[in-house]
């Protein structure tokens, strides 16, 4: 899927919970908002993205898509 | 005419506990005090005389037939007018009031024309019944005095009280001659719609009711809600249909297909067709009434445009083939399983419809789960009301309204938040119309000055006009004046709520950014008016909340939604009659189609699909394994249509390529798709770009349930035969088996059984409880047999409440030099969503194509004048509508309605969504708009699309071999 379009929508939650004093809290919050609402293909691309440099995400959303757990295939 | 079955009792109930002891006719009866004399003796089977008196209306007292003798009273008191009262005694019957009844029949039958037998009303004429029932056997006045009902005088000169017969309106007549001036119709108008359009104008004999300033209905502010016409005793107002065909012979209660109100319906048919439509009485949702769509806009279903025979082309330049139900089932199976050997069990999927049954929907998802083996499965509610189930869920614990319509009876301040009711809801928007004439008070936050902040009898209290974009800052600013000047319900949130989460939300909001006089700037509305609602609705009685779309379709649509919530619970208004939290949805059943698991990450009832014990439960019950993980939503699926992964889609009854935003991205995705299988009742737009195309069946050719805004499950009961032969579940059906999975459900209620068994919310439902209690509200089961009317009573549904923290992140979509006014869009009365049913009736004479409406100062610095063209540019495309110049708008802000396919509103909405659920930001668009003198590219290439396509269509080729 087009990369920009995933990167938009993870920085768009990475918004909502940057509100979130706890910093741990916000990690996770987004992490198990991709987890639960994600297609396993947006995730792996996205972790793809964060490996190859993770381009144009916001600091918290790519920490978040580092613990992203999903399965290779 | 009223409906042919229904008892009427004369006046409305009352609805007081204590009873009062009263005898009639000698019988002895206990009714509840406040009930009229009228009705106590209706309610024990005696009748007596009426013609200006209905339960719908309260007591007037005008026509002087109901007259009674009362023990120790003088003269002869109206019996509607008259409330019973302990130890009173009654006559109906006596020489006397007999002889006063038939002299005030012989006065209204002596200006009344003596056409019975041809008349439409003839048989269930109540001036006719009251003739017979007063034994009226001359008119001694005889008929050539002064009268309403001759053109001319017998001398040949025109009657100058004789008013000719006005059909203007497309759905009824009103023809003066047959009135008797029981303001009946004025009434119902006044009491029961609130849009007092008519009137009775003139004194004495001359009295007449008028439209408006004496207009044509069509011309006047009537807005054919059809309340009148339900209403007259006579044929003065009667239904085209009913003219055109006489009596009906029998009635089905089935529940409307438009908006989520659901309002439940009597059609008295005749056979198999439908005469009229007549709004139940009993009906929970709208107790006897109903717009200009359920009424009268039915003429879709049996229009010549709905397509009947199953159709396939290879390509979508191709001609349609028409062929068996066979053949179209074994094709689309071939395709799909070809497709998932191709590219992947995971290259197709299904799209349930909110225009569906309960029971449709949920086959629609099962199929997909169970037979497409994958989880990329989603419904309309996506595009609309997705960050309702969100963002109630993340704090209350259930993805659903709080209340039922009659809790705001008890409601003191109504706040409404991005809805428009009096257009998309027009039946709840009477009933909160009448609260607020009967003194609650009043705060609307929307962008536009929509009808209800001033209408007849009712001014808001506060308008809060802000920008488009800023719902998240306005709710941050009330929550800030209601943390800072200590309006909190400190008791309920201790009690009630999560202390922790609550803690940290006080703190954020009660931050100096988060305060009506920081968020002006954003907002654009005074923080004095802010401070003023927000002190209203935090301590003036019980307070409902009452959202739209207007909330939900924002980049921050889900935080929004939380924000309400957030307020709801922190003033304590949850849990009881009278307050909550109310979302208004769009179609008939967004909260059934929701309910149903219809999105991919959630079974029915919404349990994720990550659940072990729940994905068990279905597993066994479907006898397949099943994906734990969640599949694609609409925008992903497009977004995988392009990347080439995803091939095949089942959709039934939605017209994405009309309804989703950005128009252009939508039809690129359908284009890249080699199996679009499109179950419809027209060739809509989105059928354009379809490979197979199965004829769906109208809600009424089909048994099922719809689940509307309060969670309200009621029965849709087929009065005809499917035109195309099968239901919809039964196509779903066919289409799981000829997939190689089976399903063998004989009726549509052994659907509603399995999703019971399979869902704790609905284990008390079936068609026999929902039969025997006219409907349900859900939860219904053990611990709530009879449903639910008010959630989150003792506690909250996930328990304690959870305040979430909402904080304002502005949008993307920004004005600059290049497009500089905001577009925000929304619906209108007359027409519905995307318009496929009301566009094929004569609804059109209301509204026939969108309109750009503009603030007057917009307009004169680009030269606009009303009706010119002018052209909507935006960042995704641009289209060209006619201009309506409107203070309804502020400076800087335009706004269209989206029922027309050629209007191409959606050409322009972008693809930002909301961040929980990718629900469409369709009400803030940034746009440039200028003065054109033809139709955009877009428009063209449409026109030049919509018409190669319904030559492709008229090229049909008949593989069946029928004429």
């Amino acid at each position: 899927m087009n990369i920009e379009r995933l990167v938009a929508m993870a920085n768009d939650i990475s918004n909502y919970f940057a509100a979130e004093p706890d910093h741990a809290m916000a990690v996770e919050g987004i992490r198990d908002h991709l987890t639960k609402f994600w297609d396993p293909v947006m995730r792996r691309q996205l972790k793809a993205h964060v490996t190859a440099g993770g381009d144009g995400l916001t600091p918290l959303a790519r920490e978040a898509v580092e613990r992203v757990v999903v399965s290779p295939n | 005419m009223l409906s042919i079955v229904d008892i009427d009792y004369g006046t409305p109930k009352s609805t007081s506990e204590k009873t009062v002891a009263l005898q009639i006719d000698g019988r002895t009866l206990n009714v509840p005090e406040g009930t009229s004399v009228m009705r106590a003796a209706a309610q024990a089977g005696i009748s007596i005389p009426k013609l200006c008196a209905t339960d719908m209306l309260e007591a007037f007292g005008s026509c002087r037939l109901c007259l009674v003798e009362i023990e120790g009273r003088k003269g002869y008191p109206a019996s509607c007018t008259t409330p019973v009262t302990a130890g009173m005694k009654v006559s109906t019957q006596t020489p006397k009031l007999a002889e006063i009844r038939r002299g005030v029949m012989e006065l209204y039958i002596s200006d009344h024309p003596l056409d019975c037998l041809t008349c439409p009303a003839n048989g269930h004429c109540e001036l006719q019944d009251m003739a017979g029932v007063v034994g009226l056997r001359e008119v001694r006045y005889g008929y050539d005095g002064a009268n309403h009902v001759y053109a001319e005088t017998k001398q040949g000169e025109a009657n100058p009280l004789f008013v000719a017969k006005d059909e203007s309106n497309p759905y009824f007549t009103f023809d003066p001659s047959k009135c008797i001036a029981c303001s009946r119709c004025v009434r119902a108008c006044d009491e029961v719609q609130g849009t007092f359009a008519l009137t009775i104008q003139g004194r004495g004999f001359e009295s007449k009711v008028a439209a408006s300033q004496d207009n044509r209905f069509l011309d006047s502010e009537c807005v054919s809600c059809g309340a009148c016409v339900q209403a007259c005793p006579t044929a003065t107002l009667s239904e085209k249909s009913l003219i055109d065909k006489g009596q009906a012979e029998h009635s089905v209660i089935t529940t409307c297909a438009y908006c989520g109100v659901g309002c439940s319906f009597r059609a008295e048919m005749k056979g198999e067709e439908i005469v009229r439509m007549v709004p139940d009485k009993n009906g929970h949702a709208n107790h006897g009434h109903s717009c200009v769509k359920g009424r009268f806009a039915i003429g879709y279903a049996t229009h010549p445009d709905r397509i009947t025979t199953p159709m396939i082309r290879a390509k979508i330049s191709d001609p349609w083939k028409i062929v068996s139900w066979e053949v179209a089932f074994a094709h689309v199976a071939n395709e799909f399983r070809r497709i998932q050997g191709n590219y992947g069990k995971h290259a197709i999927g299904g799209i349930t419809s909110s225009r569906c049954t309960n029971e449709e929907t949920y086959l629609v998802q099962k199929l997909v789960r169970a037979g497409f083996g994958n989880n990329n499965v989603d419904t309309c509610a996506r595009v609309c009301h997705s960050p309702t189930g969100y963002g109630l869920k993340a704090t209350m614990g259930e993805s659903a309204g709080t209340q039922d319509f009659d809790s705001i009876e008890q409601t003191d301040v109504v706040l409404v938040i991005g809805a428009n009711p009096t257009d998309a809801h027009p039946v709840f928007g009477s009933q909160m119309k009448q609260r607020l004439r009967a003194g609650a008070r009043l705060i609307v936050i929307d962008p536009r000055r929509i009808d209800l902040v001033r209408t007849p009898h009712i001014k808001a209290d506060y308008h809060l006009k802000l920008k488009p974009g800023t719902n998240v800052a306005m709710l941050n600013s009330l929550a800030h004046v209601i943390v800072t000047e200590g309006l909190v319900d400190e008791a309920f949130v201790a009690q009630r709520c999560e202390p922790e989460a609550f803690t940290k939300w006080r703190a954020f909001v009660a931050q100096e950014k988060c305060s009506p006089e920081a968020m002006a700037a954003q907002t654009g509305v005074p923080a004095e008016a802010v401070r003023g609602a927000a002190r209203l609705y935090a301590t003036g009685g019980n307070g409902a909340i009452y959202y739209g779309l207007g909330v939900t379709e924002h980049a921050q649509g889900s935080t929004a939604v939380m924000g309400i919530a957030n307020l709801a619970m922190a003033t304590g208004n949850i849990g009881r009659e009278g307050v909550g939290v109310n979302p208004l949805r769009g179609q008939n059943n967004v909260q059934g189609s929701c309910d149903m698991g219809s999105f991919p990450h959630e079974f029915p009832g919404y349990r994720h699909v990550g659940d072990v014990a729940t994905r068990e439960l279905f597993e066994k019950a479907w006898g397949v394994p099943l994906l734990d993980e969640p599949g694609l939503r609409i925008p992903n699926m497009f977004e995988a249509a392009l990347d080439g992964s995803f091939k095949g889609l089942y959709i039934e009854g939605e017209d994405i390529a009309q309804s989703d935003p950005d128009t252009q991205h939508v039809t690129a995705a359908l284009s890249a798709m080699e199996c679009i299988v499109v179950q419809d009742l027209f060739l809509n737009e989105t059928a354009k770009y379809a490979h197979v195309f199965l004829p769906g069946s109208s809600f009424l050719e089909k048994d099922g349930t719809f689940t509307n805004a309060e969670r309200r499950v009621s029965r849709v009961r087929k009065v005809m035969a499917p035109k195309a032969g099968y239901a919809d579940w039964e196509i779903t059906q066919e289409l799981a088996r000829a997939m190689g999975y089976p399903m063998n459900y004989s009726h549509a209620s052994e659907i509603m059984d399995e999703i019971a068994r399979l869902t704790p919310t609905f284990h008390g439902v079936s068609f026999d409880t929902i039969d025997r209690l006219g409907s349900i509200q859900w939860p219904c089961n053990e611990d709530h047999p009879e449903g639910t009317r008010v959630m989150h009573v003792d506690e909250f549904v996930r328990g304690k409440g959870r305040f979430m923290l909402t904080e304002y992140v502005p949008t993307s979509e920004k004005v600059n030099a290049e497009h500089p006014l905001i577009l925000t869009t929304g619906r209108i009365l007359s027409q519905y969503n995307v318009g496929a049913q009301t566009r094929r009736t004569a609804n059109v004479m209301w509204h026939d194509e969108d309109r750009l409406e503009i603030h007057p100062h917009d307009a004169e610095e680009r030269g606009i004048n009303e009706n010119d063209w002018v052209g909507i540019a935006s960042r995704a495309g641009d289209t060209v509508l006619r201009a309506m110049i409107s203070e309804r708008m502020q400076p800087g802000v335009v706004y269209t309605t989206f029922h027309f396919p050629g209007s191409g509103a959606n050409v322009i909405t972008t693809e930002n969504s909301d961040w929980a659920t990718n629900c469409p930001e369709y009400k803030v668009t940034a746009v440039q708009v200028t003065r054109v003198s033809q139709p955009s590219e877009w428009q063209k290439r449409f026109r030049t699309f919509s018409n190669e396509q319904q030559a492709l269509l008229d090229q049909s080729v008949d593989t069946l071999g029928q004429p």
